[in-house]
């Protein structure tokens, strides 16, 4: 089955693209179907309700190098669940047919990059999946243009573009000392004497922080989340940025590095400095995308650290947390859309009261707020749990400290959030101010169902990941 | 001073020319000389088809379709160009010359890591590599230069009253 997630949403696009201009509006229902198919068939296995082995001969006649594993399988419904959260918002966040139009092409587009970046088994191929969703991401950003757009765009093509080189340098240094760059041929170059497989592994991984917005290269990240439209913002912050930087770094971290010492050491250091870093930056923010957006940062540093604990519950927690904050992150950029729509793009403090008015934004703004702070039962406070003890079954208790101390800084930024934009009597100025529409609402609603679901039915989905080894 | 020396003197100041340029058109032209003059380079060191690839494609192809985009847009009067360049120059000159400080630097250091490098096998075909080994790869170029297509569309192309 694993082609026909690269090949089903490319036949999408390709369809969406031979349609009529008045059939046009069809594309977005047509990007929202793939998404959809996306998730449910990929969830449906692990459950035991469904079982695509049947469709195997079409991989082996197509003969791509793609393979699924339970790492992907995260990846993939979290990219299906983003996307069509993002197409529903697209609705009313873009104002033209054409927009839309062209936003659910490059939805598609990204979407074969991150099922790509999910499946793929070859450093170089890892690349060019990520290059596809980097482009059709530049284009996001831009897509309603205006200055602070193309500002944001900007940097982040002028810093992927150093990511690039310092990959390819990478690819090309493993090819001249390996003969080639599949992921086992580079675990075996790790193994050799001599500085250059290290050398070109730390490049690699440079590339992949400057992607994923880690500490120090995270300057592009809020620019270019708080530049672009809502819908953008919505499918970027919920899972391209984290498919292109964070999964390929849990990949390395899973199929090459293994428990590595100078590996681990990199990510704890460089996750422990983006925690910190990313949750003192979103603290002081008046913006409440830009607060979103360092809020990602900091997230993503957590998702890192837990790269850097005990080799297998490191990788499971890791990847819990990743899609807990691919949704939780996705739904409140949704709200932050929502609450755009209603009062315009005003610092949080112009904002206050609204939660009478808009309660269902506020509520679902509460539940992921509280997930992504680490309260219990809901979804983020286990993979919070699950970080700490794979630091602590390493000795790394002041590692472990900084992630339990940053949680208590996570959950002054979104109390501050909350009390700003919702809290307290409704200002006079929005007495004419309505509950957001439901291609809003839906996916808020939805997503935050998801965070309260993973979080009481955490066992079953732990137990899940630890016995696919993960 | 060998016809080595020469071509990469050359490939250097025709790639400050693509990055220094202040017109579209001018540093499309540079950066196509830069990847003809790195073709000749690769092919003097014995990669024949990585040349004849990169001719064909960065000096050909990508120049075609920067042109037409280019084509897309509208030039500034020239007086904002001569200002603009001027300014440019005196803002960025430093980077040049630390390019080329570095570059000289660096031909004086003998890196001590001698490489093996790997016999080329039946894989070394090229046509063997690009459709048995790295179709993947090349179905992520069709998707990036399709993306590419799309960004044109989205930056270049006017609204019309039908798009809405």
């Amino acid at each position: 089955m694993s082609h026909l997630l690269l090949l089903v949403p490319f036949a999408a696009l390709i369809i969406a693209n031979l349609l009529p201009r008045s059939a046009r509006p069809a594309a977005a229902g047509i990007a929202f179907g793939v998404l959809a198919l996306q998730t449910v068939a990929v969830a449906l296995p692990p459950l035991g309700l469904a079982d695509w082995s049947f469709l195997d001969p079409v991989d082996a006649v197509i003969g791509l190098h793609v393979t699924m594993d339970n790492l992907s399988l995260l990846l993939l419904i979290s990219a299906g669940l983003a996307g069509m959260a993002a197409l529903l918002t697209a609705g009313p966040g873009l104002k033209t047919g054409r927009e839309r139009f062209l936003f659910a092409n490059l939805v598609m587009v990204a979407l074969i990059g991150i099922n790509g970046i999910s499946m793929v088994r070859d450093l170089f191929s890892l690349y060019v999946f990520i290059e596809v969703t980097a482009v059709a991401t530049f284009i996001l950003v831009v897509i309603r243009h205006g200055v602070q757009a193309y500002e944001g765009a900007w940097k982040y093509v002028i810093l992927s573009a150093v990511a690039s080189v310092l990959m390819l340098t990478s690819v090309a240094l493993f090819l001249l000392v390996e003969g080639g760059a599949s992921l086992e041929a580079v675990q075996h170059a790790l193994t050799t004497p001599g500085p250059i497989p290290w050398i070109s592994a730390a490049l690699f991984l440079s590339g992949l922080f400057i992607k994923g917005g880690l500490v120090p290269f995270h300057g592009w990240l809020a620019d270019a989340y708080s530049a672009a439209p809502g819908p953008a913002s919505v499918f970027m912050a919920g899972i391209v940025t984290k498919a292109s930087g964070v999964f390929a770094l849990m990949r390395l971290a899973q199929s090459v590095f293994g428990d590595a010492l100078p590996a681990r050491w990199i990510f704890l250091v460089v996750g422990a400095v983006t925690l910190v870093i990313g949750a003192f930056l979103a603290l002081t923010q008046s913006d409440m995308k830009r607060m979103l957006a360092y809020s990602s940062v900091s997230q993503i540093g957590y998702i890192v650290l837990a790269l850097g604990g005990s080799p297998q519950l490191g990788i499971v927690a890791a990847a819990l947390h990743f899609f807990n904050h691919a949704v939780s992150k996705g739904q409140l950029f949704a709200n932050a859309e929502a609450i755009e729509e209603q009062v315009g793009a005003i610092p949080m403090d112009r904002m206050g009261g609204l939660g009478s008015r808009m309660p269902v934004t506020a509520g679902t703004s509460a539940v992921a707020s509280l997930s992504i702070a680490g309260l219990p039962p809901l979804a983020g406070f286990w993979s919070k749990l699950l970080i700490v003890i794979a630091l602590w079954q390493v000795g790394q208790y002041a590692f472990a400290a900084i992630a339990i101390l940053t949680s208590l800084v996570t959950l002054g930024y979104f109390l501050s959030l909350q009390r700003r934009v919702f809290f307290g009597a409704p200002l006079p100025e929005w007495a004419s101010v309505r509950e957001a529409g439901g291609r809003l609402i839906i996916p808020a609603l939805v997503l935050s169902l998801i965070t309260v679901i993973v979080g009481l039915a955490f066992p079953l989905i732990l137990s899940l990941l630890l016995g696919g080894a993960l | 001073m060998t016809l080595m020396t020469v071509l990469l003197i050359l490939l250097v100041l025709a790639a400050l020319w693509a990055s220094m340029t202040t017109l579209l058109l001018r540093a499309t032209i540079a950066l196509a000389l830069a990847s003809a003059l790195l073709a000749v380079v690769m092919y003097s060191l014995g990669a024949q088809i990585a040349a004849v690839l990169e001719l064909s494609v960065c000096a050909g192809l990508i120049s075609v379709v920067f042109v037409s985009v280019i084509s897309l847009t509208q030039r500034k009067p020239f007086k904002d160009y001569v200002d603009r360049r001027l300014s440019r120059l005196s803002r960025f000159w430093p980077l040049p010359v630390v390019l080329i400080g570095a570059g000289i630097a660096l031909s004086f250091v003998h890196a001590p890591v001698q490489v093996a490098l790997p016999v080329p096998g039946a894989e070394g075909d090229v046509r063997v590599v690009l459709w048995n080994f790295r179709q993947l790869d090349l179905f992520g170029q069709i998707l990036i230069i399709l993306a590419g297509v799309i960004g044109v569309l989205v930056l270049f192309k006017r609204e019309g009253k039908d798009d809405n």
